[in-house]
């Protein structure tokens, strides 16, 4: 038995492939047969659009009970009702179970069935594989392997269709590889609202494609590439780049906003290729903005900063992290607390948080300024968040942001000469307002930064950091989902994950250090109600919605 | 002659002065009916209707008052009753007299079918290639509504209709009443699953919607002129009323007629009121039901199971001459009465080529929505077309029929069966010329035909 | 833009009335009117059609590559259709299909549109005009013809077209 879905609380039988079962009433029967472990291969169909039934490759022979005269189930020898098969296959997307229906998914007939669906599919296919960008996660491969048949019948010649078409900003069309199976086309209509896509001419000479003047361009148009069941439609940013099967697959969430939505990062020797969504029903159903799943390149920018750099007069110089964080530290104890500023981000993991307002407490508590920049911006009517943080919460429950309350204050400190030690953390102070001849007034600038920018260009100590695809950490969404990133890569050189930097300097300045991510997870559990009994392996794929008021 | 026409929807068409415009029309009784009917109860209307035993005339002769009864009872939502005057099947044309003859009498079957059906809002959905019909039938809805039988409070009544013509533009598949109503929604005519968008339920803008031939709207102003008990008198038990025949191809006199159903046969339309094969020939094939029904091979016997009058059923062995115009004796002959639409093939024609011919209009009108019918259609056309070029192999003849089995009922709509039973027929009747197509060509490799 | 005669957008807006559900129904009315007025759709065309009926232009480019009657480009002064289907060919399609070319002097592929250089006329091969009873019948423009079974047929219909 599986559990009921959220729609559908009333249990119905139904005989599988001879064996009768209980599943959710009005159940897709596609959907049906997967929990039982079995495949009913589609193309067209997908459970978060419409269906169309056009692909027939889902056929399935299907029954309902023999009626007796009182209109009540003729019941057989076992006490299950017999059943009446109907001559003609139905499709299982568009069949739902309702009470003593019957399924058979691999009789004799439905096997005839896919093959031959599978030989009209593949008839005008080209048959490129080896040089297809899909092949390692194409269903036409796949399927032909599973239910086709051994040899071509067709010698006729294919059907001519537009190839590399430039569909849009992002996507590749190959129309010679398109099913027609319509996905893309009911995605960007019903899901975006952008009724962008179309197919053109008739029958068998049937093209998808784009208006001319009105490209394919919206920021939810990689996702097609995704639900692409063929080779059709192709990431430009993506194809070519690496052939799927080598790369590694690690689940772990978009930090490009304050939705988080969920994916998984594909990485191979150190170098992230590519995110995709994962499935997350509370957060993104299955899908992602393509803002957030292209924000990646910047790990791999020429501005990455790859080594710990102390700056005499207008040189840096390259040093390794003991020298910079004695170094750091010695700076710190040189000064009052009402004289330093920690400028935090809300691009920050909650262990992180964490540990700066540790650090904030190590160097005099309150007297030391400490904020974060918020980050404003429009949302869209799908995924992309108001909150271009990804972890306001995190920073509020951790009492690290004033919802930039105290800019006013730091830029004002900066301009007067009172703080004489900033650490901008993940931020780049120019943002602020913060001229370069004030960043000059500051006596000691220490950056913690992913990619060089006006600020590390001024600052006296470079700590180069982690970015969301080389840690361990979690973040909080807008709507108060406590969420996991996971490793994907290592840090480039020299570069060092932030909590390992943190506990360094914490602890050179006396304070507790911890041995792992997940002892400062530990602590945060037992210090903060909200995250009580919780811990980074708890917190799992889907995450967990926290109650609590920041 | 043996049999006599019995004129219904065809009574004045043709007729010497008989003129398309109201005042013929009301000269001789029209809308009289429709007056009569208007007083009437909608449920006494649905079941006279039902009590006919109407089927439609469309092609798949279901019963007219079977489908109007599928109207959900609950149903809130305005019902649409929609004309469909895409007469599209090759070999038809029957609905072109009634439009560009008659146009009044299928006004004032709609007018009664709407007001039982309690629809306020009709469209008729024309085919593209009929743009006179479609001017004709505007200024007879003009007319119509000068003389209050539609428009606002009908004849003083409390009852509403508009009908508007809307135009196809030149798709088959718009015969297809899901493709239809998709094509009257401002789309590609590509037809819905059945379920759910069964058009009784969720029909056009999701509303019921009833979908009917000209020929069907028509006999619905003769079941109410003559009650439907009465209607039901005329033809055969189960295949009630008259119906228009279309009669083309290698006949001295193809042209249209009207029958009671099942008191002709197809011997007696094509020697007695068609006047036999022309140029002395023999006949060969007769395609009884538009293009997509089953060929009939001359000189094939059929098993027919009959019922007679105790109830008792006889099986009787028939020759093509002897099988009655009527819808169950022609399924039971294997193939349907259809659309009506007779296409007679004499003795010198080359069954390849016909069926070339018929391949290529259904390739032509594939929709291309679901992958067996898009990519099957062509591939049986490519095939046959070959094969008329003289590149036919072997192996051609068992592919061709598998490639029509992978098609016929695995689609989303009818015209997987359309386009498939003429390829299964004609190979399953006419072998030998496929074969010797095969035996005569040499070639070793095909000709490949052009996309 | 193209001047728009006061009598298509009065058209235009009768058609749009037609469908008080749902103004997107009136996208093959209004692609019928453009033709009629300006021979063809151009792309001006779909987007003064999708902005119209409130829909995008991909909407409509995929009912003009759709249904067979709508074209884009501009066809002969004189559009002669000849029905292809099977009753037609049994009466004689491809020979008069044949006719027209010779006694028009084109020459091209019967599948496709064949326009003579002038731009008088464009042949085409149709399918089925549901008059199967007259074969071969063809249409000129919006008139249609029955039987049109001899070269004298064919020089008296074109001896119409001026």
């Amino acid at each position: 038995m599986i559990a009921p879905t959220e729609t559908a609380k009333e249990f119905v039988n139904i005989q599988l492939d001879g064996q009768w079962v209980q599943v959710p009433k009005g159940m897709n029967v596609i959907e049906v047969a997967k929990a039982f472990g079995k495949l009913i291969p589609h193309y067209c169909y997908h459970p978060k659009l419409q269906v169309v039934g056009n692909c027939r490759m889902c056929l399935i022979e299907m029954g309902t009970p023999k009626m007796g005269p009182d209109r009540k189930p003729i019941l057989g020898a076992d006490g299950r009702p017999e059943i009446a098969w109907m001559p003609r296959p139905q499709i299982g997307c568009a069949t739902n179970a309702t009470e003593g229906m019957a399924f058979r998914t691999d009789s004799p007939l439905i096997q005839e069935c896919r093959k031959g669906v599978m030989e009209f599919l593949l008839i005008n296919h080209p048959l490129d594989c080896p040089i297809c960008d899909q092949a390692g996660e194409c269903q036409l491969q796949e399927f032909s392997v599973e239910f086709g048949g051994e040899k071509s019948r067709f010698v006729e010649n294919k059907v001519k269709k537009p190839k590399r078409v430039d569909l849009g900003e992002r996507i590749v069309l190959d129309d010679e590889r398109c099913v027609l199976c319509s996905r893309c086309i009911r995605f960007t209509r019903d899901v975006v609202g952008d009724d962008c896509l179309g197919f053109v001419s008739r029958g068998s000479h049937t093209v998808l494609t784009a208006h001319p003047d009105k490209p394919f361009n919206n920021n939810y148009s990689l996702n097609t590439v995704d639900i692409c069941p063929v080779g059709a439609l192709t990431s430009k940013d993506f194809r070519f780049k690496m052939r799927v099967w080598f790369l590694k697959e690690t689940p772990s969430i978009c930090t490009s906003c304050g939705t988080g939505c969920n994916t998984v990062i594909g990485s191979r020797e150190g170098v992230v290729y590519r995110q995709t969504p994962r499935e997350n029903e509370a957060v993104n159903q299955c899908w992602m903005c393509d803002y957030g799943r292209l924000n990646f390149h910047y790990l791999n920018d020429e501005k990455r900063l790859t080594q710990p750099q102390v700056r005499v007069k207008q040189d840096f110089f390259p040093t390794d992290w003991d020298d910079v964080l004695s170094q750091v530290a010695s700076s710190l104890k040189n000064v009052s607390p009402n004289e330093i500023a920690i400028l935090a981000s809300a691009r920050m993991t909650n262990e992180e948080l964490f540990l700066v307002k540790q650090l904030q407490k190590q160097l005099g508590g309150d007297a030391v300024l400490l904020d974060i920049l918020p980050r404003p911006q429009k949302t869209d009517h799908l995924l992309v968040c108001d909150d271009g943080n990804p972890n306001s919460q995190g920073a509020q429950l951790f009492g690290v942001s004033q919802k930039g309350k105290k800019l006013e204050t730091l830029r004002q400190g900066i301009a007067s000469g009172k703080y004489r030690l900033v650490l901008a953390l993940h931020e780049d102070l120019t943002k602020l307002g913060v001229s370069s001849e004030n960043l000059s007034k500051i006596e000691s600038l220490i950056s913690l930064s992913l990619l060089s920018n006006a600020t590390t260009e001024a600052s006296h100590f470079i700590l180069p950091g982690a970015g969301f695809a080389e840690k361990r950490g979690s973040m909080i969404n807008v709507k108060g989902r406590l969420q996991r990133l996971n490793k994907a890569t290592a840090t480039p050189v020299d570069a060092k994950e932030d909590w390992e930097i943190f506990n360094s300097l914490i602890a050179r300045l006396g304070g507790n250090s911890f041995s792992s991510i997940e002892e400062v997870f530990k602590e945060i559990a037992a210090t903060c109600p909200a995250l009580a009994n919780l811990s980074l392996s708890k917190i799992g794929d889907q995450g967990i919605a926290l109650n609590f008021n920041s | 002659m043996a049999v006599e026409e019995k004129r219904l929807i065809f009574k004045h068409i043709d007729q010497p002065g008989y003129t398309i415009d109201i005042d013929c029309y009301l000269r001789n009784g029209g809308y009289e009916i429709a007056k009569k009917a208007l007083t009437l109860k909608q449920a006494d209307i649905i079941n006279e209707v039902k009590a006919s035993g109407l089927r439609g005339r469309g092609g798949a002769g279901f019963g007219c008052g079977l489908k109007w009864s599928f109207i959900p009872p609950t149903n809130t939502k305005p019902v649409y009753l929609i004309c469909n005057a895409d007469e599209s099947e090759p070999g038809t044309f029957k609905d072109r007299q009634i439009i560009y003859k008659d146009p009044h009498q299928l006004l004032e079957g709609m007018l009664i079918s709407c007001y039982a059906n309690r629809v306020s809002l009709a469209y008729i959905y024309i085919r593209g290639e009929f743009p006179d019909g479609a001017k004709i039938l505007e200024r007879a809805i003009e007319e119509a509504k000068k003389h209050n039988f539609l428009g606002k409070n009908i004849l003083g009544s409390d009852y509403s209709l508009e009908i508007y013509v809307h135009r196809g533009a030149g798709a088959y598949i718009c015969g297809e009443e899901t493709g239809l109503i998709e094509s009257l929604e401002g789309k590609r005519a590509y037809p819905r699953i059945k379920p759910p968008y069964f058009p009784a339920v969720l029909g056009l803008y999701q509303c019921p919607t009833i979908v009917n031939n000209v020929e069907t709207l028509c006999h619905v102003k003769h079941i109410m002129a003559i009650g439907g008990a009465e209607y039901a008198k005329l033809g055969t038990p189960n295949n009630t009323g008259t119906r228009i025949l279309c009669v083309s191809g290698d006949v001295n006199k193809p042209g249209y007629y009207e029958f009671e159903v099942g008191k002709i046969t197809l011997g007696e339309l094509i020697y007695d009121v068609c006047a036999g094969i022309r140029n002395g020939n023999q006949l060969k094939a007769i395609i009884p039901g538009g293009s997509s029904a089953k060929v009939l091979r001359a000189d094939e016997t059929f098993k027919i199971k009959q019922k007679q009058a105790d109830g008792s059923m006889i099986e009787k062995s028939i020759t093509i001459n002897d099988i009655p115009m009527d819808f169950d004796t022609m399924a039971a002959a294997g193939s349907m009465a259809g659309s009506g639409g007779v296409i007679v093939m004499d003795h010198t024609r080359d069954m390849v080529e016909a069926l070339a011919n018929i391949n290529e209009f259904y390739a032509h009108e594939s929709c291309g929505q679901c992958t067996p019918c898009r990519e099957g259609s062509l591939w049986m056309k490519k095939i046959t077309t070959r094969m008329t070029h003289g590149g036919a192999r072997k192996e051609d003849l068992g592919l061709l029929k598998n490639v029509a089995d992978n098609i016929a009922g695995r689609t989303i709509c009818a015209f997987g069966e359309a386009c498939s039973w003429p390829t299964q027929s004609f190979i399953a009747k006419f072998p030998e010329e496929f074969e010797n197509k095969t035996k005569t060509e040499t070639l070793s490799e095909p000709i490949r035909t052009a996309a | 833009m193209p001047q728009f005669r006061p009598e298509f957008l009065a058209k235009v807006d009768e058609a749009i009335a037609h469908y008080p559900a749902f103004k997107r129904s009136a996208s093959l009315p209004l692609l019928h009117l453009w033709q009629e007025e300006f021979g063809y759709i151009s792309n001006e065309g779909i987007h003064w059609i999708a902005e119209k009926l409130g829909l995008q232009p991909i909407q409509i480019l995929e009912l003009v590559t759709f249904y067979p009657m709508f074209r884009q480009k501009p066809f002969g002064k004189y559009h002669i259709k000849v029905c292809r289907t099977l009753s037609c060919a049994l009466g004689g399609s491809s020979e008069l299909h044949e006719r027209f070319k010779k006694t028009l002097r084109v020459e091209g592929d019967p599948h496709g549109p064949i326009h003579s250089p002038d731009g008088k006329y464009t042949l085409e091969f149709v399918e089925c005009l549901a008059s199967c009873g007259t074969a071969p019948v063809c249409m000129i423009n919006d008139d249609f013809h029955e039987k049109v079974d001899s070269q004298e047929k064919i020089n008296a219909l074109l001896a119409k077209c001026n």
